[in-house]
């Protein structure tokens, strides 16, 4: 067996260990005899309700994915759309920050001036909860929808602007002065040996802003509700049904690994060797 | 659209089109964002005063408020005008320049039945301006006639689509409706008052047609505190209520003082949306909330709380919820407004009826709307609940009422109590602020309307927890407190 295999292994004998423990000793007391019309109304014998077991959660996930893009009015929709509806908002806001951060920061990177001109300003506004933005947001651009993109825009913003400043003030000064011996324009120095050269470190911070995006749209929209998966967890947590909430964690945490990884995949594109 | 409903047909110098430059009431005045002069609002008080009806088409009942009849008449007097010249505005006013207004409308008048057509249009709500609305509501048993009246038909018999929306908060709800993605939406009854003064939001004029729900609220404490049933044990208990501007707040403020609890020094009130207080007080954080329901039999459901004491018992009969919208709204759309008016009248008086409650719970409780199992929702609407502390099933059958009229007095009263915990100050004027917001005098129109009745008068006295509230005399109802700010 190859390491690989064994890691599997155990890794599988982990996960099976853990939700047979919590399915073990969440078993509801089985009623012997139909309810009375006051038990019914008290929600069971049981003592108190408790955290659903993973067979639930499974019975639910097959429930929701057997038909995930039905639309049953504005208030309940299928998993597919809402989860398309929140990540048709990370990226619109994503994609708008990574248009600005990108160039500004190449700006940043490339003049010392800039750099200390900008600095003050970009540490006072990065430690901002992104929330925070949401009611100033809405006052102001007087539409949650967007608000909830502009929130995503400015939390996604910092991690690109800081790591491309970053990255093109840490390419190595002999390249540059190789261009300049060239006579290369500064243009043609920045997108043929600056590019190249920071281009790791710029998907970097892409990669840990679309992080942040996913987590950000959750909050967000389980503050102006309406679509979204974070409404999704909000309308089921109203309802306290946590088999729901469980099941849409679950939900959040894959299309998080999935952004993660096509970005990662995305960073193995542009690195290099020196 | 709004149309250019009131500008008179048969002038020639007045056009029935909408241009840039127009400077008709209806367009100067969201230009000018609706500022009521006080000579205006005393016309609508005067009108108010002595119910309704009146003006006509002059400049000055334009600005200010025709009735909703009168709109309605001049609107189809005008839609029939420019049907018969195709739009073309410029041939009405050579056709008006040559053989007179008068003569227009006899010759109209001998060809169509005026008045039948009107009734005809009326009975079938006029031309409504904008069918598809927006309409938010908090999920709770509150907004019930607002809900139901979209799975059970209320909208679409008065020709409306109305998409109703989940919404998370109070706050969110204010503000989805101050920046206009509502067109309407479920609100508490004290805060059209306080958007309407500007008091914790940006000011705007907000008209409150329809009370949603009277009673219905209940305080809830965690079971730990089964033996703590006289409030004067609460020092140091953490509160809930779902709003700084809701009955919930004032209901409970007046509920802990009138037993010697200062309720900003002995006990702590926080605002907690209710979807969240069910968890809050099962993780500890609050000891017991003031909230709407189904979250006070959510909390016996889950096992985590008991009800401790329905609010009917504080005052029988106070308003809680209501249905709110902007003037703009309902001066820009008068048709649409009165539609949807009238649907949610027609809605809460089917509410009230007892005898359809089980019908609604099962209509309300899935997951587009209440979201919430069934029973829980019964056990709310029909009052044949379990309270937590008894081994037994209990029947309040007006644990929750729904009565659309929203008595000016429930406003004043709203105000002294605002005044006394220090949310407004200053000289208040109860009265006029009541008038302005609450539209009683319409919705006694509408109900009566619809066959129901309606109360011939707008104020009147209440007795709460013994104290008996004179609605003529506030300012010493306020000052008739021992504690307040």
């Amino acid at each position: 067996m190859t390491l690989n295999q064994k890691s599997t292994l155990v890794g599988f004998v982990f996960l099976a260990v853990l939700l047979g423990l919590w399915e073990g000793l969440n078993q509801p007391p089985a009623a012997t005899e139909a309810l009375t019309e006051f038990e019914l109304l008290m929600g069971g014998v049981d003592k108190e309700a408790r955290v659903p077991p993973p067979s639930s959660v499974l019975v639910r996930a097959w429930e929701e994915l057997s038909d995930p893009f039905y639309d049953a009015g504005p208030n309940d929709k299928g998993i597919g759309i809402q989860l398309a509806y929140s990540l048709y908002r990370v990226l619109s806001g994503y994609l708008a920050a990574a248009a600005i951060a990108i160039p500004l920061g190449f700006v940043i990177g490339m003049s010392p001036l800039m750099y200390k001109a900008l600095n003050p300003f970009i540490q006072v506004l990065r430690p901002i909860s992104p929330l925070a933005w949401m009611p100033l947001a809405l006052f102001i651009i007087k539409d949650s929808e967007q608000s909830a993109i502009f929130v995503i825009f400015i939390c996604s913003i910092w991690p690109m602007l800081i790591n491309t400043a970053f990255g093109v003030a840490n390419v190595r000064s002999d390249w540059v002065r190789v261009a300049q011996t060239h006579e290369l324009s500064q243009i043609r120095t920045a997108l043929t040996v600056i590019l190249p050269a920071a281009a790791p470190t710029i998907l970097t911070g892409m990669r840990i802003s679309i992080g942040i995006a996913w987590l950000v749209i959750v909050a967000a929209e389980m503050l102006v509700g309406g679509t979204g998966i974070g409404y999704y967890v909000w309308n089921e947590w109203n309802n306290l049904d946590l088999t729901s909430v469980i099941f849409s964690i679950l939900m959040i945490g894959i299309v998080g690994m999935a952004l993660d990884m096509a970005l990662s995949a995305a960073s193995r594109l542009v690195q290099y060797e020196e | 659209m709004p149309i250019k409903s009131l500008g008179n047909p048969y002038d020639d110098k007045v056009g029935l089109t909408h241009t840039s430059k127009c400077e008709c009431a209806d367009c100067a005045a969201s230009k000018a964002g609706i500022q009521l002069t006080q000579k205006q609002r005393s016309e609508l008080m005067e009108r108010q005063a002595d119910g309704v009806t009146q003006p006509t088409s002059t400049a000055q009942s334009q600005t200010a408020f025709p009735s909703s009849e009168d709109m309605m008449d001049q609107a189809i007097e005008n839609a029939i005008v420019r049907g018969v010249f195709g739009q073309h505005d410029q041939s009405r006013r050579k056709f008006i320049r040559t053989v007179g207004g008068g003569t227009l409308a006899a010759a109209l008048a001998s060809v169509i039945p005026m008045d039948k057509v009107k009734a005809a249009v009326k009975e079938g709500m006029g031309p409504l301006e904008k069918t598809k609305l927006k309409v938010g509501f908090v999920p709770i048993t509150c907004a019930t006639p607002i809900i139901m009246a979209h799975p059970m038909g209320f909208y679409e018999k008065y020709g409306l689509d109305v998409e109703v929306i989940k919404t998370a908060g109070w706050a969110v709800a204010r503000d989805k409706s101050l920046n206009g993605e509502y067109d309407a939406s479920h609100m508490l009854t004290p805060m059209p008052l306080a958007m309407t003064m500007g008091a914790g939001s940006t000011a705007e004029p907000y008209l409150m047609p329809a009370v949603e729900n009277i009673n219905g609220q209940a305080i809830v404490l965690h079971n730990k505190h089964k033996d703590k049933r006289d409030p004067k044990q609460w020092k140091g208990f953490k509160f809930g209520v779902p709003f700084d501007y809701s009955m919930h707040n004032f209901l409970l403020r007046y509920y802990v003082a009138e037993f010697g609890l200062d309720p900003d020094k002995d006990i702590q009130i926080r605002v907690v949306p209710p979807p969240e207080m069910v968890a809050n007080l099962r993780a500890g954080n609050l000891d017991g909330y003031l909230s709407p329901d189904p979250f006070n039999q959510r909390a016996v459901y889950e096992k985590v709380g008991f009800i401790h004491l329905l609010t009917k018992e504080i005052w029988e009969g106070h308003p809680c919820c209501a249905f709110a919208c902007s003037q703009k709204f309902a001066t820009e759309m008068p048709n649409t407004y009165a539609a949807l008016f009238k649907s949610i009248v027609d809605a809460t008086h089917y509410s009230a009826n007892p005898a359809n409650r089980s019908e609604i719970s099962a209509a309300i409780a899935p997951k587009n709307y209440l979201n919430q199992p069934e029973v829980v929702i019964r056990q709310v609407l029909t009052g044949r609940y379990v309270d937590g502390l008894e081994n037994k099933v209990l029947d309040v059958p007006d644990r929750i009422d729904f009565d659309p009229f929203p008595w000016h007095s429930m406003a004043v009263w709203i105000l002294t109590q605002m005044k006394r915990w220090g949310y407004i100050s200053g000289d208040v004027d109860y009265n006029s602020i009541a008038e302005q917001v609450y539209v009683a005098s319409d919705t006694a129109k509408v109900m009566k309307d619809l066959g129901y009745e309606a109360p011939s008068k707008t104020y009147q006295n209440y007795t709460i927890m013994g104290k008996k509230f004179d609605y003529t005399q506030p300012d010493a109802y306020v000052n008739s407190f021992e504690i307040k700010r």
